[in-house]
């Protein structure tokens, strides 16, 4: 287990900070595995993660990662943007999450705030097309240009392993 | 003149401009590894330069969906192959994390002296490929027969060299054989002299220490705004090492101490990577002492008592029924896993390796993630190079780590 509670600041303490600050804008704290994880509206993402960064008792000034999930069974919040942040002083990581509808995944960029964002973003749209507003570069970093879907979006199957049609002497099963 | 135009279509104001387009990769010697740069260049001063990876992108989230836990291992293998055995430990320490899985300590011990194992050949690629890159080809030979020999340790505990698979949920696939210990002593007692040897090549080299001081440097600012992890942001002065951080595997129990660089340029990361294979050393030396220390029973123990996880001995596969069962289950990913979402993160090769893993309690993850560092520290380049010359800017790319597997998961 990941021994971060030693010090001052604890998954408690960032709680009270933040319903403080933002009231019922940040909600669904929970803490699973050690990691207190909470969401907010996606309009209000940059504030929280500038709160984040800036309050002098918080200090989540690193951005670990970035990474979007698709839920296709939740109408309305079928994409997740995951920000992992880390206070490398107290040592506590938090997990904080913005949803978006899939028709219009219009979320604000953070790599004016994190540098390291710049490209976290990009892989996010290229594997979700979350649209992030804002992003200096906003393009495919791993697949190719011509690409016309999001591939890491759950209404795209893997090939099914039991297909029978492919007739392949070198690569096929 | 006219007619010469309408042959060669140049892009518009190609001629007029003062400087040069040049590309450098996707496959080029000096990337080692498959990246595109294409930089403007003033003489030989970068001017400004775009980067381009992608270009082994194989899918592992996606795959990883379908798979059970088992068969995303050898995935991870190919993220950062100079240390593969990071990433399957890593990999393996995700999953018993969701599935709280604890390890005895031998098995802890044992991991950890695989993981500084591939921590050395890691450092040791790196630290000799700048030095290829800065013209001195003698160190590289000389060290491989050492990685060689860390190969050889791996082969005995997995039965591969490269892409390792190694361990499993729990522990290891079977005990480390005494060939394997042997060898362990054999490196324990003659790497010390090569690595000084190696040490005394580059440390206080008049044309090494031209090339590589103040050049690709960066700030502790900068550096974490960019998400830098492992020894390139130790580089820059800041002490952050998971190992110490979130220790896992039973870091704590050893004595090393974390070194720090000051300007984060290529001479800091090289002596900081440096000094982590020698504090890697003093680990591998201590865990194996805590080895032997182990009496009776306890001294084979090299697994948990995790039936639902832990692969059964095959000659129990073929004469028990029980054995068999099990056996059956965990290959077609028959187990469930518990909902839930976790993030675990090693002390990787090159940086913070990260698996954000969710499960919906079903027998792939619903999604996987993994925290690339070099993907992540990588988009700094362009500001590293600018302004500086052209061979140093080969020299801030070997010396950074970046491993295109790793990049383009």
């Amino acid at each position: 287990m990941d021994k971060e509670q030693k010090m001052g600041l604890t998954n408690e303490r960032i709680q009270e900070r933040l319903t403080g600050k933002f009231g019922d804008a940040v909600f669904h704290f929970e803490e699973s595995y050690g990691m207190l994880s909470f969401e907010a509206a996606k309009e209000n993402n940059l504030k929280v993660l500038q709160f984040l960064h800036d309050d002098a008792e918080l200090g989540f000034r690193f951005l670990t990662d970035l990474c979007a999930v698709n839920y296709p069974d939740q109408p309305g919040r079928e994409l997740a943007v995951v920000y992992h942040l880390h206070n490398l002083v107290d040592n506590l990581r938090i997990r904080f999450k913005v949803f978006t509808d899939i028709t219009t995944p219009d979320v604000y960029t953070a790599s004016k705030l994190f540098a390291a964002a710049n490209w976290m973003e990009r892989e996010t749209y290229d594997f979700f097309g979350v649209n992030f507003v804002g992003h200096p570069n906003l393009k495919r970093i791993l697949n190719v240009d011509e690409m016309d879907y999001f591939p890491l979006r759950k209404e795209y199957p893997l090939e099914d392993q039991t297909r029978v049609d492919k007739d392949d002497e070198m690569f096929g099963r | 003149m006219t007619e010469h135009h309408q042959h060669i279509k140049l892009p518009e104001g190609s001629i007029e401009k003062q400087t040069v387009t040049l590309n450098v990769g996707p496959t080029h010697p000096a990337t080692h590894g498959v990246f595109q740069n294409i930089m403007e260049l003033d003489g030989e001063r970068i001017v400004s330069t775009e980067s381009t990876v992608g270009y082994i992108h194989r899918a592992f989230e996606k795959i990883a969906e379908r798979r059970p836990l088992y068969q995303i291992t050898p995935l991870t293998d190919r993220l950062n192959y100079c240390s593969s055995p990071i990433n399957n430990m890593g990999w393996h320490l995700t999953c018993e994390k969701l599935l709280d899985v604890k390890t005895p300590k031998r098995v802890d011990y044992l991991r950890i002296i695989i993981m500084e194992l591939a921590r050395i050949s890691d450092h040791l690629i790196c630290n000799s490929i700048v030095g290829v890159d800065t013209g001195a080809y003698t160190g590289f030979l000389y060290v491989m027969q050492y990685r060689e020999l860390i190969y050889e340790i791996y082969e005995e505990v997995c039965g591969s060299r490269l892409t390792t698979n190694i361990g499993r949920i729990g522990g290891f696939e079977r005990n480390f054989s005494n060939t394997a210990f042997t060898k362990l002593e054999k490196f324990l007692k003659e790497y010390p002299s090569v690595l000084k040897e190696f040490e005394n090549l580059f440390t206080r080299n008049r044309i090494f220490m031209d090339r590589t001081i103040g050049t690709g440097g960066i700030s502790a600012e900068r550096a974490l705004n960019y998400g830098f992890t492992g020894p390139n942001l130790r580089a820059t002065g800041v002490d952050y090492d998971v190992r110490v951080h979130a220790p896992y595997s039973s870091y704590e129990d050893f004595d090393f101490s974390i070194p720090v660089g000051k300007t984060g340029d290529n001479y800091d990361r090289f002596l900081v990577r440096n000094e982590e294979m020698w504090q890697s050393l003093s680990i591998i030396q201590q865990a194996y002492q805590k080895i032997q220390e182990f009496k009776g029973a306890e001294a084979e123990v090299f697994h948990a008592n995790v039936p639902e996880y832990y692969l059964p001995k095959k000659e129990d596969v073929y004469t028990k029924m029980e054995a068999l069962i099990w056996h059956f289950k965990i290959i077609m990913g028959e187990v469930d896993m518990p909902k839930g979402e976790v993030y675990k993160s090693v002390e990787g090769g090159n940086g913070e390796l990260g698996f954000y893993l969710i499960s919906d309690g079903g027998r792939a993850p619903f999604r996987l993630h993994f925290r690339r560092p070099c993907f992540i520290y990588y988009q700094a380049y362009p500001e590293l190079v600018t302004g500086g010359m052209l061979s140093d800017a080969i020299v801030t790319m070997s010396s950074l780590n970046l491993i295109a597997g790793e990049m383009d998961a």
